[in-house]
């Protein structure tokens, strides 16, 4: 872990430590209940005690985008998770048995799940059992699969031909040691890098789907349903469409440029294998 | 090359194949029989036997599922359980409006970035390139749908200019088709323009490092002359790639899009599909869309190899 600090590095950990810090916050505190329903509050203008305004509903924006916050890092964190837990594993296999036929059965699958993308998954998911924030994380997840897979098998190669693995060979190491001893401590960097790049993009994808009712349902708040709510009032309250986009091009700005940080960051070494989109 | 393209060809059907048997087994899972839920639950079983058999549900899962794969090379997608209408047709009429929409995206999105993006490649050294970078890297954080509703709000609401949404037929009226389009084209394509435009940077600034585009420059050609005679086809290669993976992502995009400008497209078919519970429809439409996004890697793959006689 050595490297140096650059400016994506810092600007990126700036942005995601506001949205994490909100969603944190909003367990203990946020200025009003983000659900809860006030005729007389309603499309309430910013200020007294609503430091955004309130929805038409009444409910107070801030307070909404603060646990829409926490909303979008469950999803996040746990499709990036299903993702990585997949994806690693298969892509190690695939990377240490290059020739073989289970590696060229493990890529074949990838490149058919890498056609379905995480909106189709979930549309189809939700046609099936009702589309729900649990429906959203598996499809975004299962989505991400392929990235993780082909960006640990192409780490994998690159560590495997390194003379500590052949001397690990030579020394008569199994498989399974040389790939928890060796091979994942030295791909982790570009895993870790992946991980940001997948979580900017589980973000847009988890507030399109919220966008189109294929989300989180109501009356649990999130930005992309936010979205969807201001724009019918986009002619006369358009403050209720700005605050949800923003946070959202924040949220996926701070990923993505803490991803290009991490890659300068960390193992310079590997700096050659690019995180997969 | 001949051998290559069969190759390819080969790998291309058996995806789609695949592809049609995941979808199949996948939309097989839906809780529910469709006769009973087309009848209601006051249905006799007799009448429920009937339709099963109308419905030709009461086959085994491969028989379904070869009836309904063979049908779809010739457009027979089946006949909805909840409307009784054909779904081919109607998969057919909205085809054509999202593949415009996707297609004007893309050409938005390539009209800003190899203009935007060689520029900043070539001044890489001075602010503005620089600028264009960083612009990019913050257009990638909006959705295209975002990016919509910004665009309603400056050009319908503030500069009431053009519409909100609304599709209008080609044939209706051309001008109106167009005004109608313009907002979409642009929300779909700038945020891939600003994709776009750091590949291109990146592959314009590798190809004038090359010792090639050095030589054309000794014997007397400008900077801009040498790229074109020489950079911009090397430099296509990975932009190509790029292009396909985006055009798959466009073709997402457009699902959402067509939801913001009300447009009568394959996205607005398949929510409303699935807000029916209209098996058939959905599992039709995901098929298409996934087909779409095979077949652009198959082209993708090939243009590489045109583009690049050193992988033949």
């Amino acid at each position: 872990m050595t490297g140096r600090m650059n400016a994506s590095l810092l600007t990126g950990g700036a942005l995601v430590g506001v949205v994490v810090l909100a969603a944190l916050a909003s367990f203990v505190w946020t200025p009003h209940d983000p659900t809860l329903v006030d005729a007389a509050r309603k499309l309430h203008e910013p200020g007294g005690g609503y430091l955004l305004g309130a929805d038409k509903f009444g409910r107070d924006t801030f307070s909404q985008l603060m646990v829409g916050a926490r909303t979008t890092l469950y999803v996040g964190v746990v499709a990036v998770g299903i993702a990585a837990l997949l994806g690693t594993p298969l892509g190690v296999i695939a990377g240490m048995t290059p020739r073989g036929w289970l590696s060229e059965l493990i890529m074949r699958v990838n490149d058919l799940v890498f056609a379905f993308p995480a909106l189709l998954l979930a549309v189809m998911l939700g046609a099936v059992y009702g589309a729900d924030t649990l429906t959203a994380m598996i499809a975004i997840g299962v989505s991400t699969v392929p990235a993780f897979a082909r960006v640990a098998r192409a780490a994998t190669l690159q560590v495997m031909v390194t003379d500590y693995v052949l001397a690990a060979r030579a020394a008569g190491r199994g498989p399974g040691a040389i790939a928890t001893r060796h091979v994942l401590p030295n791909i982790g960097s570009v895993l870790i890098v992946q991980a940001s790049v997948s979580f900017a993009i589980a973000i847009l994808a988890e507030a399109a789907l919220s966008f189109l009712g294929f989300g989180t349902r109501p009356p649990t708040p999130s930005w992309g349903r936010m979205l969807q709510e201001s724009q019918e009032l986009l002619f006369s309250t358009p403050r209720l469409a700005l605050w949800p986009g923003l946070a959202i091009a924040v949220a996926v700005l701070g990923f993505n440029l803490l991803g290009d940080g991490l890659r300068d960051f960390l193992d310079p070494k590997l700096r050659r294998i690019r995180a997969e989109r | 090359m001949i051998l290559y393209l069969l190759k390819r060809l080969a790998v291309l059907a058996a995806s789609i194949a695949a592809a049609g048997v995941a979808v199949f087994a996948f939309m097989a899972l839906l809780p529910g029989d469709p006769a009973e839920v087309a009848l209601g639950v006051n249905a006799t079983p007799e009448a429920v036997a009937a339709l099963r058999t109308q419905f030709g549900t009461d086959r085994p899962a491969a028989a379904q599922f070869l009836d309904w794969f063979g049908g779809l090379a010739g457009g027979d997608f089946g006949v909805s359980y909840v409307t009784s209408s054909p779904v081919g047709p109607q998969i057919g009429d909205r085809l054509g409006v999202t593949a415009v929409l996707v297609l004007g995206g893309m050409a938005v999105a390539l009209l800003i970035a190899v203009p935007l993006g060689t520029f900043a490649a070539v001044h890489h050294r001075n602010p503005l390139g620089a600028a264009i970078s960083a612009a990019s890297q913050a257009g990638i954080a909006v959705p295209a749908f975002l990016a919509g509703i910004l665009l309603v709000y400056v050009f319908a609401v503030k500069a009431q200019a053009l519409p909100s949404g609304g599709y209008v037929p080609l044939a209706d009226d051309p001008a109106e088709w167009l005004r109608g389009l313009v907002l979409p084209w642009l929300s779909l394509g700038l945020v891939q323009g600003a994709v776009l435009t750091r590949y291109v940077r990146s592959a314009v600034l590798d190809v004038m490092r090359e010792d090639y585009l050095r030589t054309a420059r000794a014997k007397g050609r400008g900077a801009l002359g040498a790229l074109w005679r020489h950079g911009l086809r090397n430099a296509s290669v990975p932009v190509v790639t790029v292009l396909g993976l985006q055009l798959a992502t466009l073709l997402v995009g457009a699902v959402v899009v067509e939801r913001v400008f009300v447009i009568p497209g394959l996205g607005d078919l398949l929510l409303n599909g699935v807000a029916a519970r209209d098996l058939l429809l959905v599992q039709g439409v995901v098929m298409v869309l996934v087909a779409a996004v095979l077949l652009i890697n198959f082209v993708v793959d090939v243009t590489y190899h045109l583009l690049d006689p050193r992988l033949r």
